[in-house]
């Protein structure tokens, strides 16, 4: 189809104001956080309205460290979250190895299960894990936070890593098994090394999702000594609406997010096929 | 779904003990997995089922008392129904989750859908483009909620500002403090951190469909408009059908968001929010588990009716 010359520019141009206007929605309230956080606390409220700086300073930045726990916060995070990674990938490595390869009763039953499990309403075990948590002397622990993210990280992981396991050539493993090596042999040895991307993948989105977590952080922490950073960002608060610091909400908010930001436009190509893979096959 | 039951088809004349050791090896593989999961899925859910058919103060009883479906629904002594059934705070939280999740799921896809488009057309930026959308992604729920929340700010909120010049609102009003705009406001913020979650699925299904079966629409003298109609949106629907699925899913359970911008007021107050208020805040273990029951449920007949539809497309 050739259009005339001068459409095809209107068009093209009309294309470019539809491109900034996407980038300015995607990219607005991030920017509007950042320079927030740059802004003098003392000059917020003459200042808020503006769309730079007058003049940036990390004030609210240094708040963030010396008034509040927040380096607490973070540590606990951290913690968490890598925890939360590490014995969710070690699990799902065995049972992916199981799921993908052998062949035993009820295992489509099991698939399932794991299904179901991954879209529990959190709100659903709360109560019970509120008591389980409790009992087992976790309560306001990291261990009480990593145990009860098990719920949404382990079935996530598992679901996807079979599903990358399946794709692996059954000649690799057979041949392991010809050699005479053991089923954990062959899982370590000639599995484990060909599954780094995906392990990659959903160790990132799991750290993401632990990272991130409210309800059971909100609910299964009391104090600083376990309490983590959505818990710290969402209960920063003054005595009224009115005296919210906002300076250093956004600048906490700043320092958690750039990290994800910085991870995930390392890994996007990763990301975005360990989302649909998630997606399409549950 | 098509992959849910592997062919792990082994060469035939294996002989059945080196199958059975192997089906016992693939136990032993899982039962970490199967203790963890029954840890913190399995035994949390029957509790909160048990505790559905208490009365349980955790503050002051020492231990549940059964009182059967009383939660749930009881006979006054004028005979009248009481109990969470005919609870009108429980009802106005599930309309709240549904109006909640209907808009925001919706907006979402066409957003999302809109912004696949222009990221699938070929031009410079495109990379950029694509990179950008991550942010609002890769940006926590809890963040998210905050930053919308300093910009609906009554005073100093860059929104309350465009309301006022819009002529929306009045000085010191804002969309989130009015109880009438107040889901609206949420349905906003929700859409803005998800959309381009939705844009990256549609996205691959978008790549996913062969460019000769434009070449050929081209040939036949299709307009792109018929082309969209006729080829693109109905390739997509498996795609597009997985996302809304699990965007409902998600929106359904909605709390953080919410509860970090408006916290227990009613007219927000989504059906997590609600059973989460009955079972912390106001220490009812049992009323609150009987509300969490029934979420479970209205969760788990749509994952059924989801679970069935995509195996009826992908088998």
């Amino acid at each position: 189809m050739r259009k005339n010359p001068v459409l095809n520019q209107i068009v093209q141009a009309l294309f470019w104001v539809l491109v900034l206007i996407i980038l300015f929605y995607v990219l607005f309230p991030f920017y509007w956080a950042l320079k927030t956080s740059f802004t003098n606390p003392a000059e917020l409220s003459k200042t808020a309205l503006d769309w730079f700086p007058s003049s940036p300073t990390w004030e609210n930045y240094r708040a963030v460290f010396q008034g509040q726990p927040f380096g607490r916060n973070l540590f606990n995070s951290l913690g968490v979250a890598a925890g939360t990674v590490i014995i969710s990938l070690l699990l799902s490595v065995l049972s992916a190895y199981a799921l993908g390869k052998f062949r035993f009763r009820f295992k489509s039953a099991l698939m399932y299960i794991i299904l179901g499990v991954s879209v529990f309403p959190q709100i659903a075990v709360l109560g019970g894990m509120y008591t389980t948590v409790r009992a087992l002397g976790l309560y306001n622990t990291w261990g009480g936070l990593i145990l009860s993210y098990m719920i949404f990280t382990l079935p996530f992981t598992v679901w996807v890593l079979t599903s990358f396991v399946r794709e692996i050539p059954n000649e690799l493993e057979e041949a392991a098994v010809v050699d005479g090596a053991s089923p954990l042999q062959t899982l370590f040895r000639v599995m484990l090394p060909v599954m780094t991307p995906a392990l990659v993948t959903t160790g990132l989105l799991g750290f993401i999702g632990a990272w991130n977590e409210f309800l059971f952080a909100l609910t299964f922490t009391t104090t600083d000594v376990a309490r983590t950073v959505p818990v710290a960002i969402g209960s920063f608060s003054g005595a009224s609406q009115y005296e919210n610091p906002f300076g250093q909400i956004m600048a906490a908010s700043v320092i958690v997010t750039i990290p994800l930001i910085v991870l995930v436009l390392i890994f996007q190509r990763n990301i975005v096929s360990g989302l649909t893979a998630g997606a399409v096959k549950g | 779904m098509a992959t849910s039951t592997p062919s792990t088809a082994r060469r035939p004349g294996r002989n059945r003990s080196v199958e059975a050791t192997r089906s016992r090896t693939a136990i032993w593989l899982l039962l970490p997995t199967i203790i963890v999961l029954a840890l913190v899925a399995g035994y949390p859910l029957l509790r909160t089922i048990y505790l559905s058919f208490t009365e349980y103060n955790i503050n002051t009883d020492p231990a549940p008392k059964g009182i059967g479906f009383d939660n749930y629904a009881f006979r006054l002594d004028d005979g009248t129904l009481s109990g969470l059934l005919t609870d009108p705070q429980w009802w106005q939280a599930v309309w709240t989750t549904v109006k909640f999740t209907v808009s925001s799921v919706v907006l979402e896809t066409l957003l999302g859908l809109g912004m696949a488009l222009v990221i699938n057309s070929k031009f410079r930026a495109r990379g950029l483009l694509r990179t950008a959308i991550l942010v609002p992604w890769a940006v926590p729920t809890v963040v998210s909620a905050q930053m919308w929340n300093w910009m609906y700010q009554d005073n100093f909120g860059i929104i309350s500002q465009w309301g006022r010049s819009l002529g929306l609102l009045e000085a010191g009003q804002s969309f989130v403090a009015n109880p009438n705009t107040a889901l609206g406001a949420l349905v906003a913020v929700d859409v803005w951190k998800t959309a381009p979650f939705m844009a990256l699925l549609i996205l691959a299904g978008l790549q996913s469909i062969p460019s000769d079966m434009y070449e050929a629409a081209d040939v036949d003298g299709a307009s792109k408009v018929r082309q969209f109609f006729r080829l693109t949106l109905p390739l997509l629907t498996p795609a597009l059908l997985v996302a809304l699925i699990f965007r409902t899913l998600d929106a359904l359970r909605v709390f953080d968001m919410p509860y970090i911008v408006k916290g227990n007021a009613p007219e927000t107050m989504t059906m997590s929010i609600y059973a989460r208020q009955q079972m912390i805040d106001n220490a009812q273990f049992g009323y609150g588990s009987a509300v969490s029951v029934l979420i479970f449920l209205i969760i788990m007949i749509f994952t059924v009716i989801y679970v069935t539809s995509l195996r009826v497309r992908f088998d």
